[in-house]
């Protein structure tokens, strides 16, 4: 029942002038009030947003990135958010970053120690399926992706430097992680717990790298019955994180520092 | 003329005012003067809302969340059956192996990154052709799932309200031009996708097809905002994808026609409406000719259409009478 015109005929008697003026005021009362509102909601939006620069400048989360990503400033940028590399890997290696990532939510890693990229897909199916560029359409090889570097950084509990073998499964039988192993399936990964090892000498970060000479184990002594070793990367090593997943020590003696590069060593 | 001042409608300003006696067409003045002449008004509307809750048609509230369920549905079942139909998330998607990018997602990124990559550029303009074909702000009530979410949390919203527990608290609409200047000036300046931190339609999307996280936290703090202070809070007052699509909208062929000759003027439509100043026009003498498109704000979304007791909402397709 809102027909125009809208502002009532004065009622009988009531003094002409007050009236409107008293209307008038009491809407102006209200308009401002949602100015202020509009300005306080406006506020925290903006402020909610720009939240997000904390976990980015503070380097909360140093995230491994998909194969192809460019500098981590640019991936931000250019990254629309969207997860089509998440739905192209066969090993599902590719996870989505929340809300406490900041600028980072929506924005594709690998954790390698849970799920590493293998390379399964025979390319770098992720840097195909990536609509803006994020990862750079620059590399189309395996050997080429540079996602960070094979470290060790717990050379102490590794057990080819300890001369320790493995008998079993490489994460215990809990464990989900995927892994192409070609001798058995050439095309399909399976489950790392369903293959179990044994060996007098643990070389699996070697072993099972998918980048030939990236990776190797070495003697550590010329003499025979001194079986230590211990991993040495190459500069070939892409930074799959397939050696952090699959070494058997909890934390790993290895693993990939997200963007470091040969020449930075 | 009319469609500026729709646009600036859209934009915060005030709708347009009850036009001046000479400038009415004979046509649409003649029926205003019929109108008044007629007698009974009040029973009439009362008869025609009755006959209309008799046999009450949600007819295209219920298309509308058909679609809105199927198309993320297809989003999901493409991951998750993997049957790859629609590869990707409403910010950027390979529909059939076709590229589409939501346009303020691909905004927002094109602005931060200063770099434009073709297969973006693909995508945005498919976006674009689609959702200027099918009515700008139509992607908004037919495809968004924080619509569908927060259509919900308006009827809570308004039982509350009508128990008189809540009151609705605007704000101004003027707040989204804002803050769609802000997070354009904030993409440029900090090179980062300021606005992505904060998108319920990319967070929901997204939770939805590759699981919920921290971030539905956000979103369910939006829905409690709209349930308990301002009716429809975020689509009517802040989103600035609303207002990206609401431009493309502006000569969209697709839209809502009003046609005065047999409105009661009743108001009903306004009431159901997220984007009433569009349906200003359906008050007593504020539209100058018997047929006029709704601003380019207007979602599409048949609400009005389905309550109005005299059929005189209908959707239309700008031109396709002189093409048939």
């Amino acid at each position: 029942m809102t027909d125009a015109p809208h502002t009532p005929p004065p009622a009988p008697g009531a003094k002409a002038t007050a009236k409107p003026g008293r209307a008038a005021s009491k809407r102006s009362r209200r308009e401002r009030r949602a100015i202020l509102r509009s300005m306080a909601a406006g506020t925290i939006v903006i402020g909610a947003a720009l939240l997000g620069f904390f976990p980015v400048v503070k380097d909360w989360f140093r995230r491994l990135r998909p194969p192809g990503a460019i500098a981590e400033r640019d991936f931000l940028a250019a990254c629309i958010k969207c997860g089509q590399c998440v739905q192209v890997c066969p090993v599902q290696a590719i996870k989505l970053g929340d809300l406490d990532e900041g600028f980072g939510v929506g924005v594709p890693y690998v954790a390698a120690r849970d799920q590493a990229c293998d390379f399964s897909c025979d390319a770098v199916q992720c840097v195909l399926a990536c609509p803006t560029g994020a990862l750079t359409h620059e590399i189309s090889l395996k050997e080429e992706v540079r996602m960070g570097l094979a470290v060790l950084t717990r050379p102490n509990k590794c057990l080819a430097r300890l001369g320790k073998g493995i008998k079993g499964t490489a994460r215990g039988t809990g464990f989900d992680g995927l892994l192409r192993y070609t001798e058995i399936d050439r095309w399909k990964p399976i489950p790392v717990r369903d293959h179990p090892y044994d060996l007098d000498l643990c070389d699996l970060c070697a072993r099972q790298c998918p980048i030939e000479g990236a990776i190797t184990v070495e003697r550590l002594n010329v003499d025979l019955s001194d079986l230590r070793g211990s991993p040495v990367v190459f500069d070939k090593c892409t930074g799959c994180g397939v050696c952090e997943m699959i070494c058997p020590v909890d934390p790993p003696a290895i693993e990939v520092v997200e963007r470091l590069r040969w020449e930075d060593v | 003329m009319t469609m500026l001042r729709s646009i600036a409608t859209m934009l915060g300003a005030g709708p347009a005012p009850r036009p001046e006696p000479d400038e009415y067409a004979p046509e649409a003045a003649a029926m205003y003067e019929v109108k008044s002449s007629l007698e009974g008004k009040k029973e009439r509307v009362a008869k025609l809302k009755a006959e209309r809750d008799e046999k009450r048609s949600h007819k295209w509230r219920n298309w509308r969340w058909f679609s809105i369920v199927v198309v993320n549905l297809l989003f999901v079942a493409s991951f998750q059956l993997d049957i790859q139909l629609v590869e990707g998330a409403l910010t950027a998607s390979r529909v059939v192996g076709f590229h589409f990018a939501d346009l303020n997602s691909s905004l927002q990124v094109m602005l931060a990154y200063k770099v434009i990559l073709i297969n973006l550029v693909i995508g945005t303009v498919t976006v674009f052709l689609l959702w200027w074909t099918l009515g700008g702000r139509t992607f908004c009530s037919w495809v968004c799932p924080y619509h569908l979410l927060a259509e919900f949390a308006e009827t809570l919203h308004l039982r509350l309200a009508k128990a008189k527990l809540v009151t609705d608290l605007p704000l101004h609409r003027g707040t989204r031009t804002v803050l769609y200047v802000v997070f354009v000036v904030l993409a440029l300046v900090t090179g980062y996708t300021v606005f992505e931190a904060v998108s319920p339609v990319g967070i929901l999307s997204r939770a939805l097809i590759y699981g919920p996280g921290l971030a539905m936290i956000w979103v369910g703090g939006l829905l409690l905002i709209e349930v308990f202070i301002t009716r429809r809070a975020w689509c009517r007052y802040i989103c600035p994808i609303g207002l990206t699509y609401g431009i493309v909208g502006v000569t969209s062929p697709v839209h809502v026609k009003y046609n005065i000759e047999n409105c009661l003027h009743e108001g009903d439509c306004r009431k159901v409406c997220m984007v009433p100043h569009v349906l200003e026009v359906t008050k007593k003498g504020y539209s100058k000719t018997v047929d006029v498109g709704l601003g380019p704000d207007c979602t599409r979304c048949g609400l009005c259409i389905d309550v109005c007791p005299t059929e005189s909402l209908k959707y239309e397709v700008r031109g396709l009478n002189k093409l048939l």
